[in-house]
């Protein structure tokens, strides 16, 4: 959208509702609007950051991407080809270019599986390994590269902590050498002085390997020390969009400023003015119309109870989708 | 600091596992005093959950069992206490809420029932009063329509709702203090706003004391008076906010400090985070000497061979480290 | 609540173990689950009897040299002797020989019929749940019928219907053997289905099987290396007890006269013929009838201590 170059990934139109049948004729009774119109480009090399609350489509997008989720409809332009489209061969080469982290590092590992067998398994799938030999020297390698001990490759998952696991994880994604990894909330389930260790982790792999990075999270401060840009979501749909900087110092969306203002500082000198939202996000299943946000926005008008408010472009690479602020 | 309402002192609170003794609370004192707020910060293991259960023996025994220490309520040891005067105790005096407010409600009952419950048991009143008060605690956590939602089950509230919900509970009975143990850390930050907030309205109007659990220094920073740093099972740092955030001592609390991204303008630049590095030591077989002494920058050969006593350094605070 | 804490403590342990550098030593999970089952002492006393029960019937016969069909009516019905450990039957058979016999009978319909049901319930449940939508449902849909019929006289109707026709094909004991076999395995086979089907569809979902689709791996290495390995646990519980479950329908069709032809004395049988003489031969029926006890009750001790052993909490 905003980029110079051909962007590396472009959504367009991303959506993914899902249904929830019921009854005996498995009628759909319900359809949930997970993701609803999504688009956004990532340039090559860059960190786009993913934020908002629990149940605003933030992983679903991302999984959609890769499509371990089918998208109901959309677009996903990677290296000039749709993604949507691609057949169950084609994927599976793309699974070589776009990798995935896990937020939950106990769940991300197959506990029956040694550390080895976990990151060799990609080279095996895709045959990247002529014998046994060059398997191990790439696991070892691998394992290198994140920060762990080579003889740890015979080891289980059960014996390493959090923020270990979540190397292995890391180096799992490695493997294939991918251009894209999709990072879902890698760093929630850390302790916070792991958490450090494994954002500055990231930054050193996307520089030495220039790596793309999607980085999907709730904590706006881990996000906007990694992002280059940053996209708001809000149940399915993306708010806002800007350069990392230009979105926190100059939020226009009231979503997003009262995102901000919400999340607490660890200074006890500073004191700010907070926006405490009322009430809660939305059922997803009966989105409010108009723009979704209407129902607890603290300027709201009665158009925006009535019409969808475009993403547009209000300063240079700053969009933004409300009626009242551009 | 005025009359202090609960002293921990010198606390060891351990666990039988199968491969040993685990040290999970280690020696650890505090006070707390009226109407105060302490915050307890760590990660995950430092023993900060476990001191709050302790507080209120809530520890299942065995496997847990108090090896030393006291727990000093207004004069009273509860260690030695009978369950009986323990229960008399637990919310009426003492409250807690915990991190998850979907499992610390019975979902077969309605929320009007279940403050209601906890007013007829500690307050002896009817039926009827007791649910008119329950509304009123409903009203008091801002829960809209509270007349009708009293007699909606816990399943029909959100996550930020149900946590109000909890909240009311452990207020029923007007405690003097309030042990919080993570309460915002399943929520989301705009949730997490509210919640805190209300916290901070209630106990304006009670006045009651909160041990605040977290392991979120940006909460720390804006909620608490006082903080506790725990690593390991012990205590490391003590000082009141403005102290510990403005001059901490301890290398630990610094780089816990330091290792965290934050959103004002302070920290611009696309500087690297600090980190500590390594991981918590085991509890089974703690290090002897300093249990930070493997991560840190600082270490040197006493840290390793003896342990650092908690000590004063300015007036209220408090560091254990030699250097 | 408080009982969460030790557990994310021996987690803590385990981080402590990977931290520091000591020389490799991996923790193999099979060593970790015999760590757990150990602790179970009456699963290992099981363990131990189970295994006597099995060396008994296996290397009996070289032993008790005794033949199982020599009649001698002037020994007929005695009780526990030195020459009869077991004491006789009505046609002085020796009682001993024919349980150790009889045993190898009972236990290897035991263990057949475990194999079937968990062989077709695991490729029913994985069906299921791998696939979803109308398959699915057709699937359960069959495993709630079959749980909805009665068991016994649907047994004793196939035993009726099919007995001759397989005695002429395979033999008469095999005949037997393979329906029996066949009957009692096609009617446990449900509930392990419904098992894997519920655990696939839990797994099916669990973040490390959606990194091995992120990696391209396809469907059937999806199952073979990541789902069916971390289904099993539940499963080989179900499986023990099925076993047990199988030795006391072959006693009860035995016992019913159904089953083994006479002269192949499984412990079902042996009860069977003794229920004329409890009153003047008891012990023709309480060594049988211990056997099938003992065996029954120690596998599912065993099948306690493996549920603790291998608990999926415990290693996911």
């Amino acid at each position: 959208m905003n980029t110079q170059t051909a962007p590396l990934l472009s959504a367009r139109g991303l959506t993914k509702h899902f249904a929830i049948k019921g009854g005996i004729f498995a009628r759909e009774v319900h359809r949930i609007h997970a993701v609803d119109g999504v688009s956004f480009d990532i340039a090559a090399g860059e960190t786009l950051g993913l934020v908002g609350e629990s149940g605003c489509g933030k992983s679903t997008t991302g999984r959609c991407i890769l499509r371990l989720i089918e998208p109901s409809s959309g677009e996903v332009w990677f290296q000039g080809r749709d993604v949507t489209k691609l057949d169950a061969d084609a994927l599976r080469g793309l699974r070589r270019d776009m990798q995935i982290i896990f937020q939950d590092p106990f769940a991300s590992l197959n506990p029956r599986h040694t550390v080895g067998g976990i990151i060799g398994e990609a080279l095996i799938i895709h045959g990247l390994s002529r014998t046994r030999a060059e398997l191990d020297d790439r696991v070892v390698q691998l394992l290198e590269t994140v920060g762990l001990q080579p003889d740890h490759r015979h080891r289980f998952p059960h014996e390493f902590s959090g923020g270990q696991r979540q190397r292995i994880g890391i180096a799992r994604a490695l493997a294939v050498e991918p251009k894209l990894i999709i990072c879902d909330e890698p760093v929630s389930a850390l302790d916070v002085s792991i958490q450090a260790q494994v954002i500055n982790l990231l930054e050193d792999l996307q520089e030495k390997f220039g790596l793309t990075y999607l980085f999907i999270a709730h904590d706006l401060s881990v996000v906007e020390h990694i992002s280059d840009r940053v996209a708001v979501m809000y149940l399915g749909r993306v708010v806002e969009i800007a350069p990392s900087r230009e979105l926190y110092d100059n939020p226009r969306h009231p979503y997003t400023e009262a995102l901000l203002s919400a999340v607490p500082i660890p200074d006890p000198l500073v004191k700010r003015k907070r926006i405490v939202l009322q009430g809660d996000v939305p059922n997803p299943i009966r989105p409010p119309t108009g723009c979704r946000f209407h129902t607890r926005c603290p300027i709201a008008e009665a158009r925006c109870s009535q019409e969808v408010p475009e993403l547009e472009q209000s300063s240079d690479g700053h969009w933004v989708a409300c009626h009242l602020r551009r | 600091m005025t009359e202090a309402l609960l002293e921990i002192k010198d606390l060891k609170t351990w666990f039988k596992t199968d491969d040993g003794m685990v040290r999970a609370v280690d020696g650890v004192s505090m006070t707390i005093a009226r109407g105060e707020t302490l915050a307890v910060v760590g990660e995950s293991g430092c023993g900060k959950t476990v001191t709050a259960r302790s507080v209120l023996k809530l520890i299942d025994m065995p496997p847990g069992r108090f090896e030393a220490g006291q727990i000093v309520w207004r004069g009273r040891d509860l260690i030695p206490l009978p369950a009986a005067d323990m229960d008399k105790i637990r919310a009426r005096e003492i409250a807690m809420v915990f991190q998850e407010p979907m499992t610390s409600l019975n979902p077969v009952y309605t929320v009007g029932d279940q403050i209601a419950e906890s007013l007829r048991t500690h307050h002896g009143l009817s039926r009827k009063e007791s649910i008119d008060g329950a509304v009123e605690m409903l009203k008091l956590v801002q829960i809209p329509n509270a007349e009708r939602r009293v007699h909606d089950y816990p399943h029909q509230f959100s996550g930020g709702m149900r946590q109000r919900v909890v909240i009311a509970i452990a207020l029923a009975c007007k405690p003097q203090l309030l042990i919080a143990d993570e309460p915002t850390t399943a929520l989301d930050v705009t949730i997490q706003a509210q919640i805190l907030e209300l916290l901070g309205d209630m106990k304006a109007k009670f006045g009651m004391a909160i041990m605040l659990i977290t392991h979120a220094m940006g909460v720390v920073a804006e909620n608490a008076q006082r903080v506790v740093v725990m690593y390991a099972g012990k205590v490391v740092e003590e000082a009141p906010v403005e102290e510990l955030f403005g001059n901490p001592r301890h290398p630990y609390t610094q780089g816990l400090i330091r290792s965290i991204p934050r959103v004002d303008a302070r920290t611009r630049g696309h500087a690297r985070l600090e980190q500590i590095p390594g991981t918590v030591p085991s509890l089974l077989n703690p290090p002897a000497g300093c249990r930070f002494a493997n991560r840190c920058r600082f270490a040197t050969d006493p840290c390793r061979d003896s342990e650092p006593p908690l000590r004063q350094v300015a007036p209220n605070h408090k560091v254990a480290c030699i250097l | 609540m408080a009982g969460s804490i030790p557990a994310s403590l021996s987690a803590d342990q385990a981080t402590g173990a990977a931290a520091t550098d000591r020389p490799s030593r991996p923790v193999s999970l099979a060593g970790e689950a015999w760590r757990r089952f150990r602790k179970h002492r009456l699963a290992v006393v099981s363990l131990i009897v189970l295994a006597l029960l099995i060396a008994a019937v296996g290397l009996g016969p070289l032993l008790w040299k005794v033949p199982i069909n020599d009649i001698d009516f002037g020994a007929k019905l005695r009780g526990p002797s030195l020459g009869h450990p077991f004491g006789t039957d009505d046609l002085g058979q020796d009682l001993l020989a024919r349980l150790i016999y009889g045993g190898r009978i009972s236990i290897a319909v035991g263990l057949a019929a475990m194999f079937v049901a968990v062989t077709f319930g695991v490729m029913i449940g994985a069906i299921a749940g791998m696939a979803s939508g109308r398959v699915d449902a057709v699937l359960m849909w069959i495993t709630d019928l079959f749980l909805s019929l009665p068991q016994l006289p649907l047994l004793l109707l196939v035993i009726y219907l099919f007995r001759d026709t397989l005695k002429n094909l395979l033999g008469l004991e095999m005949g037997v053997f393979v329906l029996i076999v066949l009957v009692i395995g096609g009617l446990r086979w449900m509930p392990v289905a419904r098992l894997v089907r519920a655990q696939f569809l839990s797994l099916r979902e669990k973040e490390f099987v959606e990194a091995a689709r992120a990696l391209g791996a396809s469907r059937i290495r999806l199952v073979i290396r990541h789902i069916l390995p971390n289904a099993m646990g539940p499963v080989i519980v179900a499986g023990t007890i099925d076993v047990a479950a199988a030795i006391i329908a072959e006693s009860t069709l035995s016992f019913l006269g159904l089953g083994f032809p006479p002269d192949v004395p499984t412990w079902g049988r042996v009860l069977f013929d003794a229920k004329d003489y409890l009153d003047i031969a008891p012990h023709w029926a309480l060594f049988p009838g211990a056997a099938i006890f003992l065996t029954v009750l120690s596998i599912n001790f065993i099948g306690d201590g493996l549920r603790d052993a291998l608990d999926p909490r415990r290693v996911l």
